[in-house]
């Protein structure tokens, strides 16, 4: 049998099943056999890759049994790192993870990009111009990957703020772009140097651009950078005529693209905007004095309220799984719907750190799927709930966004729970929300505020709730 | 009849690319929000494949750099891919639907 046969044979199936098991995850009822399927392809491919040793370019023969050595050992460690830290994990903390996973594809996709080029192996125009451009896009996918994982995971609390950084970022931009072009130009026969340069640079250039970025913005750069490794990984494809990289590569490109453009229109936001503007640094100019007061409430009553109610909408935030109150929230909801009280969901876009990552979170707490709502389909239903309950989230239910226009989310979609007849909003202080804006919600006759931790707020609802039944 | 593996370049690999791009945008663009999370990291998992370019390049290293950066290459990418499939599958695994019993 001939091993290249073979090797493509296998690539073909692997690029089939990424294809079949994406497509199997866009629906939650197949979606875990999607991934299944797809990891299979992996397997397949990477399996068949160790035929590549039985016919190696001459130069490298010699050290073919390092080579293989090497391969095994740098397989099992990176396998076996990724495989213990992806199930460690906590659910809250899945973007950054996500984050660092990116960016070490990125960095595997600049690694042969680095050995095409110093190495010399690459003389052709375009396959030349891939491996650069791949080099160049896979190591900013590193650098910014990292940071974007450290600023989520609260290694980095500092956001760059620097005046006449876009002429900065735009110069840089500029000379990645020049050597490049001046590498291509010398059909790769640049010194050394130069190359170190171009890859040093770039590195640098996704330090410099993820770092002005604040953290309520991460998701969208993290997804923008997924789209980035997938094109570099195309690219390096195109370098080593190899189909899967090839197709897998161009996937995830497009994918990517579109599910950035999705998330930064959930949250009302262009990418450029993202990218290029210091969210965060206006808000508080735009506050004006709101009339009215927060009136508080007490935990147990208003679970009686809602044991009473025929409707109720929860709309969940972070802030509900930072307190990690998810699993208590739904054995309350469980007790109501024991009492025959219609509870729902409510998942604004971008509640969580990014879109789906709340019904992630609550899935984790068993809450099925089929009662939890996105934000067009329940947004009409709120005016006729008895009770709206929103727990850790704020500039996602402020009202200031539809009516305010000096507010800096003036214009962003929310959950219309102000309509609801009755809304407890659970938070552990008077504080703002992310944008750091003031909640006009908070401050509406139809409104009171529960204050704790979510979790300690939940626990007494539940006890409210029981003893009621105790009494029977 | 000895068997050569075919060159992907000019058109046909335009072809490709073009294909797999717009496969990409229509399988994206049917997904229901509460699978963005989960999708993104699917998908994250696929670009893992990059493992297998790296090996290659590792495979046919003749220099000590270029054997330093393969390693660290396949070490990366098979981080990426193993990464990316635990978490996705996890996040897959606990999306259920209500039980039928209850109602």
């Amino acid at each position: 049998m001939n091993s290249a046969l073979i090797i493509d044979a296998a690539y073909f199936l692997a690029a089939f099943l990424f294809i079949f098991g994406l497509k199997r995850m866009s629906s939650p009822i197949t979606a875990p056999t999607g991934i299944r399927w797809a990891g299979l392809g992996m397997v397949v491919a990477v399996l068949a890759s160790f035929l590549y040793t039985l016919d190696v370019e001459p130069d490298a023969r010699p050290h073919l049994t390092t080579n293989v050595t090497l391969a095994i050992i740098a397989l099992v460690l990176g396998f076996g790192w990724a495989w213990w830290s992806g199930k460690k994990v906590a659910m809250t903390a899945m973007p950054q993870m996500v984050a660092l996973y990116n960016g070490m594809g990125g960095g595997a996709a600049a690694a042969i990009a680095a050995i095409e080029l110093f190495g010399h192996k690459s003389h052709v125009g375009v396959g030349l111009a891939l491996a650069v451009l791949g080099g160049l896009i896979g190591s900013i996918s590193l650098s910014g990957s990292l940071i974007a994982w450290g600023k989520l995971d609260g290694r980095i609390n500092k956001t760059l703020r620097l005046t006449g950084l876009q002429a900065i970022n735009g110069t840089l931009l500029l000379v990645l772009v020049a050597l490049g072009a001046y590498v291509v130009y010398m059909h790769g026969a640049v010194p050394a140097g130069i190359l170190a340069l171009f890859f040093a640079l770039a590195l640098f250039y996704g330090v410099m651009m993820t770092m002005p970025i604040g953290g309520a913005d991460m998701p969208v750069v993290i997804s923008l950078y997924n789209a980035f490794t997938g094109l570099a990984v195309g690219f390096e494809g195109y370098v080593l005529n190899n189909p899967a990289l090839m197709i897998a590569g161009m996937v995830v490109g497009s994918a990517g693209t579109l599910l950035t453009l999705l998330m930064a229109k959930a949250m009302n936001r262009s990418v450029s905007n993202v990218l290029f503007s210091n969210f965060g640094a206006a808000g508080g100019e735009g506050d004006s004095e709101i009339e009215g007061s927060m009136k508080p409430a007490d935990a147990g009553d208003a679970a009686i309220n809602m044991r009473y109610a025929s409707k109720v909408i929860i709309a969940p935030g972070y802030g509900l799984a930072v307190a990690q109150a998810q699993h208590k929230l739904y054995e309350f909801v469980k007790l109501l719907q024991a009492n025959d009280v219609d509870v729902k969901f409510a998942i604004h876009p971008v509640a969580g750190r990014m879109p789906g990552h709340m019904n992630v979170l609550l899935a984790e707490a068993g809450v099925p799927y089929d009662i939890i709502f996105d934000m067009e389909d329940i947004n009409a239903e709120f005016k006729e709930a008895d009770v709206a309950v929103v727990i850790g989230a704020n500039d996602t239910v402020n009202p200031a966004a539809r009516t305010n226009k000096s507010s800096p989310i003036y214009g962003m979609p929310i959950l219309n729970v102000d309509q609801a007849k009755q809304v407890y909003v659970v938070k552990r202080g008077q504080g703002k929300g992310y944008s750091g804006v003031e909640n006009e919600l908070f401050f509406r006759d139809n409104c009171n505020m529960v204050y704790g931790d979510a979790q300690k707020v939940m626990v007494e609802m539940i006890q409210a709730v029981k003893s009621l039944e105790g009494g029977h | 009849m000895e068997y050569t593996t075919t060159v992907l370049t000019g058109f046909v690999a335009l072809y490709i690319f073009m294909l797999a791009a717009f496969t990409g945008f229509e399988i994206i663009g049917r997904v229901p929000a509460i699978l963005h999370t989960p999708l993104m990291s699917g998908s994250n998992f696929i670009h893992g494949i990059v493992v297998v370019g790296a090996l290659w390049a590792l495979l046919n290293a003749s220099s000590t750099l270029q054997q330093v950066v393969g390693f660290v290459g396949v070490l990366l990418g098979a981080g990426n891919a193993a990464g990316g499939y635990v978490v996705t599958e996890r996040m897959l695994e606990m999306f259920k639907p209500s039980d039928k019993k209850k109602g």
